[in-house]
């Protein structure tokens, strides 16, 4: 069947059009239900005693006072757990030399950086963990340690994990063409240094997990915040010795992911384990100043960069040496090696020039591990491309947006393979431009910097191009071996009375998930979508599948739900057929009713139908098959990923008293393909580029030398607040996937991929006549008035 | 842990319009009590400083963190939640406005936000972006970017002073 997406007077024309999101009004109540809002019988509190030392030899443990505090129950060594719980090694196959040791749910004889779980106290009342953790004595052997990145493969640093032989994790070098050829020819060679500051994702819900194990069924239950319930089913099942069958992951309400929630953390595994060993439910909740030193961190890079151009302004080659620090181990299963990975294989990626060299870098050191947080990698190539294209403009006295449309791939170039090896199918780079162009009145806004600039008021307009990697296949995790599920499945049922209910293996963590499935069941069935009921998050009753990572919800989610529903509405017409004596292929569905597809009149309500299926099947002909359940999955295989394609504008001003930079306004035009719910995209978009800004302007974890984190709590790691932030123009080109019927893309990482390198080509705008320039993030007033001279060292 | 922080205090106050008396730990938060001793989870944890307003809650009239209040200290108090200003229709034209505007995504900050934003549509008037935007400044969202909040509320403030009718 052939769906007209495009033509909105189709019948159960839901796809495209803005609906209510089902769970929306239950969390405006205070009706949602995280974990910490469960309490189970017998449930008790674990708290954890996490090492004040980046690197330290655990010597001894005593643990008397603290199990005499009342309400203790148990205290638990990283030891104890060692006996339940199998270490795990974070590296994939195709990361080729990726090393990592093995790693335990609690340091067993050595903490690797601060905030590692050494010990674990159990209680009936998380007060009463907390205070006996307190009396933990762990007798510490300080050793030295690694934090600065570039001396970590320097001969005279230690070597962190001695059995690694060194403290390099991950290198490799991405490579075409013959680059000191184009460099040797070119007009002009362009070289700044970038660094993207450590960020983490301060979910305002922190990590959570509440396991329940029962022996006497052997059943495992975790109620988990997480993005990737089948992953941690699998994970726990096999560090935990279980079947996969007997291991149920329950994920409900989650307060916020952006890749926080999607990866395995030690104390969370320790928490399952610790239930196993208890047989009682056990909860673990991650206080502030935890989830700044355990939740993962991000975005740690230093990278020294070159643009060759020709005297037209056509870019002749990117030469990119990135490096960054992972922390103390490559985090499980994903690995800690993605980032620096994406970082050389997106550089460049709107461009058409024909010779690259990328190298990352990726070394150990004594602090929280990183891993991959919203748009993995994105900011950073996206930094590095633009700032240096738009240095090159300024070197050439060139208009930004000009020498972006002298390199952009045509619009039909497609299908194109970049020098970074990337495949793009179809992406719409010079009618997003264009678009952009006249949202933000570009020429007015040229004219509003240029009057500002009489008056002494420094404005700067910056532009970002940017490719965004969705849509994953198992050439992101698959292939290099991690049970990390890239197909995804739904289940589609109809009840008794004609109402749907959708079984999803993709989750919601508030982007809209169980919206955008309700509209695509809808329509693909004929019924409205109040009548779909859409389940997501819970591994004993829906399809395997990945859950939310990698903008793939809508697109792989949405295409096996498109699917499961088409499948269901043959399956109900060929009820229908048989009890209308009807021709099948002349039936159709609307609104949940069977009607003649011709004249639209209608023929039998659905509910009728489930009478007869559910309640009078002796009245069918025998041999009539009547499954009115379907099941579908789905996963791409033509493209490794689906790129989209998208451009940002910042407007900014630039105090050049005090280095602060306010932001007037933000554009951005991007291309997910088709597009199911226009609101819900609209704000994924502000919601990320906001989550963008806050890298650019203000979000940076700060450690001492000694790998002390030094800003472990909201007060002082800033993140974007109501009143700095802009108001955000939003529009779109649709240049749809063929790899589905649906045709999406993903919409949740654009927003954060390119708003950073547009506040930055803003702000660089701005203090140009100045001839300051800055590339260091996040910039901060210092760092801008450093830029200017204001102040110096 | 100072033992005194587990002294009890004997407490007597309203909560939602409803007559509680609680025998509290005196180092338990206000939010903690709220959430662990009578079920009102529509509050929430997150920072515990102060900082993101998560545990926003109306004591006497007054927005108050949670987090920043001892339970102990609600004696006599008249409290109001989210449940509360839910089940009494209180608020139902912003949280539908929230609801249309897609003013919220993973709702962790909406119980706490909906009562700020309460305390600023008190005051009457349509106030512009900017001040509510100033006023929502002690609730971090991480999901939203702030602007469909912010258009949320102006929308509820021109509806309430008769400026649209739509």
């Amino acid at each position: 069947m052939s769906v007209q997406f495009g033509n909105p007077d189709r019948p159960n024309s839901y796809i495209g059009k803005t609906v209510p999101r089902p769970n929306a009004a239950r969390l405006v109540e205070g009706r949602g239900k995280y974990v910490d809002d469960i309490v189970l019988p017998r449930m008790v509190h674990v708290a954890f005693v996490r090492s004040p030392f980046a690197h330290a030899k655990i010597q001894g443990i005593e643990t008397v006072d603290a199990a005499s505090v009342k309400g203790v129950l148990r205290v638990f060594t990283g030891a104890d757990l060692a006996e339940v719980c199998t270490p795990w090694v974070a590296v994939l196959a195709h990361l080729k030399g990726l090393k990592s040791p093995p790693e335990h749910p609690m340091a067993v004889d050595r903490a690797c950086w601060v905030g590692e779980p050494v010990v674990a106290v159990v209680a009936t009342s998380r007060a009463a963990a907390e205070d006996a953790a307190e009396l933990v004595d762990v007798d510490y052997e300080q050793l030295p340690v690694v934090t600065d990145m570039m001396t970590a493969l320097d001969k005279d640093t230690p070597v962190l994990h001695p059995e690694m032989g060194d403290n390099l994790a991950f290198q490799r070098v991405n490579e075409e063409g013959d680059l000191d050829a184009a460099f040797a020819g070119a007009h002009k060679i362009v070289s700044a240094q970038f660094s993207t500051a450590r960020h983490t994702g301060v979910t305002l819900e922190p990590r959570s997990i509440l396991v329940d194990w029962n022996p006497a069924e052997t059943q495992m239950t975790a109620y988990h915040a997480t993005q990737a319930p089948h992953m941690m089913q699998t994970v726990l099942a096999k560090h935990l010795d279980l079947p996969e069958s007997r291991v149920r992951v329950i994920c409900g309400d989650v307060g916020g992911s952006y890749g926080i929630k999607v990866h395995v953390y030690p104390d969370e595994v320790a928490t399952a384990a610790i239930a196993k060993i208890m047989g009682r439910p056990v909860k673990f909740i991650a206080d502030r100043l935890e989830s700044f030193t355990t939740d993962i961190h991000a975005r740690d890079h230093k990278i020294d960069a070159k643009i060759a151009v020709d005297k037209d302004g056509k870019i002749l080659g990117f030469d990119v040496d990135d490096w960054t620090a992972i922390g103390a181990y490559s985090v499980y299963p994903r690995t800690s090696a993605i980032e620096g990975n994406q970082v050389i294989n997106l550089c460049g990626g709107p461009y058409d020039f024909a010779d690259y060299r990328a190298k990352t870098t990726v070394v150990f050191q004594n602090k929280t591990p990183t891993c991959q947080y919203r748009a993995v990698g994105h900011p950073i190539a996206v930094a590095i491309t633009e700032g240096l294209v738009d240095m090159a403009a300024a070197e050439l006295g060139m208009d930004p947006i000009e020498i972006r449309r002298r390199n952009m791939y045509a619009d039909d170039a497609y299908p194109v393979t970049s020098p970074a090896k990337m495949r793009f199918e179809g992406l719409s780079h010079h009618q997003s431009m264009d678009k952009l162009v006249g949202l933000m009145d570009y020429d007015a806004l040229r004219a509003d910097q240029a009057a500002a600039r009489e008056k002494g008021i420094h404005r700067g307009i910056g532009i970002a191009t940017f490719i965004e990697l969705t849509n994953p296949s198992p050439f992101m995790y698959g292939i290099g071996g991690a049970r990390i599920s890239a197909q995804d499945g739904c289940t589609v049922r109809m009840d008794p009375d004609g109402s749907i209910v959708a079984l999803s293996g993709v989750t919601e963590q508030g982007q809209g998930t169980e919206a955008m499935l309700s509209q695509i069941v809808a329509e693909s069935v004929g019924v409205l979508p109040s009548k779909v009921r859409v389940i997501t998050g819970d591994t004993q009753v829906t399809p395997y599948g990945g859950g939310t990572w990698a903008s793939r919800g809508a697109g792989i989610g949405g295409e096996a739900a498109l699917r499961a529903g088409r499948a269901l509405r043959d399956s109900i017409l060929e009820v229908a057929a048989a009890m209308l004596q009807a021709d099948q292929s002349n039936l159709d569905i609307r609104d949940g009713e069977v009607v003649d597809s011709e004249s639209g009149t209608a023929r039998m309500p659905l509910e009728e139908l489930g009478r007869i299926v559910y309640f009078r099947g002796d009245t069918l002909p025998e041999d009539l098959p009547r499954e009115l359940v379907q099941t579908r999955h789905y996963i791409t295989s033509e493209y490794p990923f689906a790129f989209t394609n998208g451009v940002q504008a910042s407007y900014v001003e630039v105090d050049t008293d005090t280095g602060e930079v306010k932001l007037l306004k933000h554009w951005c035009v991007e291309d997910c393909g088709r597009i199911i719910n226009p609101q819900l995209v609209d704000e994924q978009i502000r919601g990320g580029i906001v989550q963008g800004l806050g890298g650019a302007l203000f979000e940076e974890v700060h450690y001492d030398e000694d790998g002390q984190l030094l800003n472990g709590s909201m007060a002082d790691y800033l993140v974007p607040m109501a009143a700095e932030m802009p108001d955000m123009i939003i529009g779109h080109v649709e240049t749809p996937t063929k790899e589905s019927a649906l045709g999406a893309k993903g919409a949740g990482e654009a927003g954060t991929a390119g708003a950073p390198a547009a506040v930055m080509n803003a702000i660089n705008d701005a203090l140009r006549p100045m001839g300051a320039q800055v590339s260091a993030m996040p910039f901060t007033p210092e760092r801008i008035l450093r830029a200017l001279g204001t102040i110096e060292e | 842990m100072s033992e005194m922080f587990r002294d009890k205090v004997e407490i007597d106050l309203t909560v939602n319009g409803e007559a509680v008396q609680a025998r509290v730990p005196a180092g338990q938060h206000a939010v903690d009590f709220l959430r662990q001793e009578l079920g009102l989870t529509g509050a929430h944890a997150s920072c515990e400083h102060g900082v993101c307003g998560a545990c926003t809650i109306r004591v006497d009239g007054e927005t108050v963190r949670g987090c920043l209040t001892l339970a102990a200290q609600l004696d006599g108090a008249d409290i109001w939640t989210v449940e509360g200003l839910s089940d009494t229709d209180a608020i139902r034209d912003l949280q539908d406005a929230f609801v249309a505007r897609n003013a919220l995504q993973c709702g962790f900050c909406t119980p706490g936000m909906l009562v700020a934003v309460e305390e600023l549509l008190a005051k009457g008037g349509v106030p512009d972006r900017a001040v509510i935007r100033e006023h929502l400044s002690g609730n971090y969202c991480r999901c939203t970017g702030y602007e469909a909040i912010v258009d949320a509320v102006e929308s509820v403030a021109q509806k309430r002073t008769g400026k649209v009718t739509s």
